[in-house]
């Protein structure tokens, strides 16, 4: 490691070796390598390093593709999808699905906390989607500060995903009374003015897949991971949903487990 | 949409690539890269322009993150491949080495290395695809780099002179 008051940095050496050092930077680094040996060392270890990784996996680059990657053949063959581990979660939901059906026909006695957090989920859901003026309580302009806000009232640190890349901009969340104790809920909008909503609230239910359930007009997936109960909830359409939630899981999976205590 | 179609074929044998020195067992790649491929048709009519490559490196970081994780839940149910020969030297046991090196690194500090080194993105577009800012990126090659050394150091000395 270099010491704090070197004039070059860990990460510009990095970035030098890399090609991404600003051109005015190069001749220093450059230099100063010159000078520190021990420094100049390491960076040739660096590039030992990434000409063994490229020496040991780039052929495969041009290996001619398996016929299995045919895009004609995936768009057409891929249904229902093809589920190895990475997948299971759509596998577990196409799946879920029935046997959430199955469980609403056959728990009216005791109502499960997938019962009760969907109707929760679609019941706030349908009272605030159609709200022109006031959809939400904290816009999403302020997404640190309602971050922040539902956490600390959740007692749990909530990840809010973007959904961008599924067509959605975060309009924005608040809080809500849950069955349970207080509950968030955040609202997306995409292109066409479509909303769904995250429903998050904290459970001792294990964890579960996703599970579907539509009604009314509207769908809903539920899971539960690391003590919090999320229902997405959105129009009855299940593959955008699937999609919707699957990027949302993705990004919530994504870091590292956040319960508190 | 023809230009989305050609753009994913062209990605594919990168994408090869990339899943093969991720997982380091060809099977598992090849499935990760189909399973990225059904995700990705999929989702064509989620995709509003932008770099369709990044865009597929994003997927398939995101399915063996999952894959990783859900595999962590479980027992394991496989054993490690480990068909080495003792006292192999040369090119193959280089390349056999710096295979074990990057199984020894935490995932994210993997995939960060790889798309830098391998893959050629550029420290903005991995830090997209890993959803984090620059200066983790940047960390993340640190600690990867760091870790390489010290594993080729202490177990195989003699990688030095594989190039």
């Amino acid at each position: 490691m270099i010491d704090r008051d070197s004039p070059v940095t860990e990460h510009e050496l990095h970035a030098y070796v890399d090609g991404e050092i600003p051109a005015d930077r190069r001749n220093a680094v450059e230099a100063w390598l010159g000078s520190h040996p021990e420094h100049a060392a390491r960076v040739a270890h660096w590039r030992a390093q990434a000409d063994a990784i490229r020496a040991r996996y780039d052929a495969i680059a041009s290996e001619p593709a398996p016929a299995r990657f045919d895009l004609d053949k995936i768009a057409h063959a891929s249904r229902p999808w093809r589920a190895v581990a990475a997948a299971a979660v759509i596998a577990a939901f196409l799946v879920g699905g029935v046997v959430g059906w199955m469980a609403h026909g056959a728990s009216a006695a005791a109502p499960s906390r997938f019962d009760v957090f969907t109707a929760e989920a679609l019941g706030a859901h349908k009272v605030y989607v159609v709200e022109v003026r006031h959809p939400v309580e904290v816009s999403g302009s302020e997404r640190p500060h309602l971050v922040q806000w539902l956490s600390k009232r959740l007692d749990y640190e909530l990840r809010i995903p973007d959904l961008e890349r599924a067509g959605l901009k975060l309009v924005g969340g608040r809080l809500l009374p849950g069955p349970f104790g207080p509950a968030a809920f955040c609202m997306y909008e995409g292109a066409s003015g479509e909303r769904f909503t995250i429903y998050y609230a904290r459970t001792d239910s294990p964890q579960t897949a996703m599970r579907y359930r539509a009604g009314d007009g509207f769908a809903a997936l539920y899971w539960v991971e690391n003590g919090l109960a999320y229902v997405v909830s959105g129009p009855p359409e299940r593959e955008r949903l699937a999609n919707v939630a699957q990027a949302a899981y993705d990004q919530i999976d994504k870091a590292a487990p956040a319960a508190k205590p | 949409m023809v230009g989305f179609r050609q753009g994913v074929e062209t990605t594919v044998p990168a994408l090869r690539r990339y899943a093969r020195a991720l997982t380091r067992n060809a099977e598992l790649a090849d499935d990760l890269v189909q399973d990225t491929l059904v995700r990705a048709l999929r989702s064509e009519h989620l995709f509003h322009g932008g770099d369709i490559r990044s865009w597929l490196y994003t997927i398939l970081t995101n399915l063996n993150r999952n894959r990783l994780r859900s595999l962590a839940r479980r027992p394991p149910m496989q054993a490690i491949e480990d068909n080495d020969a003792p006292d192999m030297t040369g090119p193959e046991a280089g390349a056999r080495d710096i295979e074990r090196a990057l199984a020894v690194l935490a995932e994210d500090q993997r995939a960060a290395l790889l798309l830098v080194v391998l893959e050629g993105l550029t420290y903005r577009e991995v830090a997209e695809v890993q959803g984090v800012p620059i200066g983790t990126v940047m960390s993340r090659l640190a600690r990867a780099r760091m870790q390489i050394r010290a594993y080729l150091d202490g177990e195989r000395p003699t990688l030095r002179r594989v190039k």
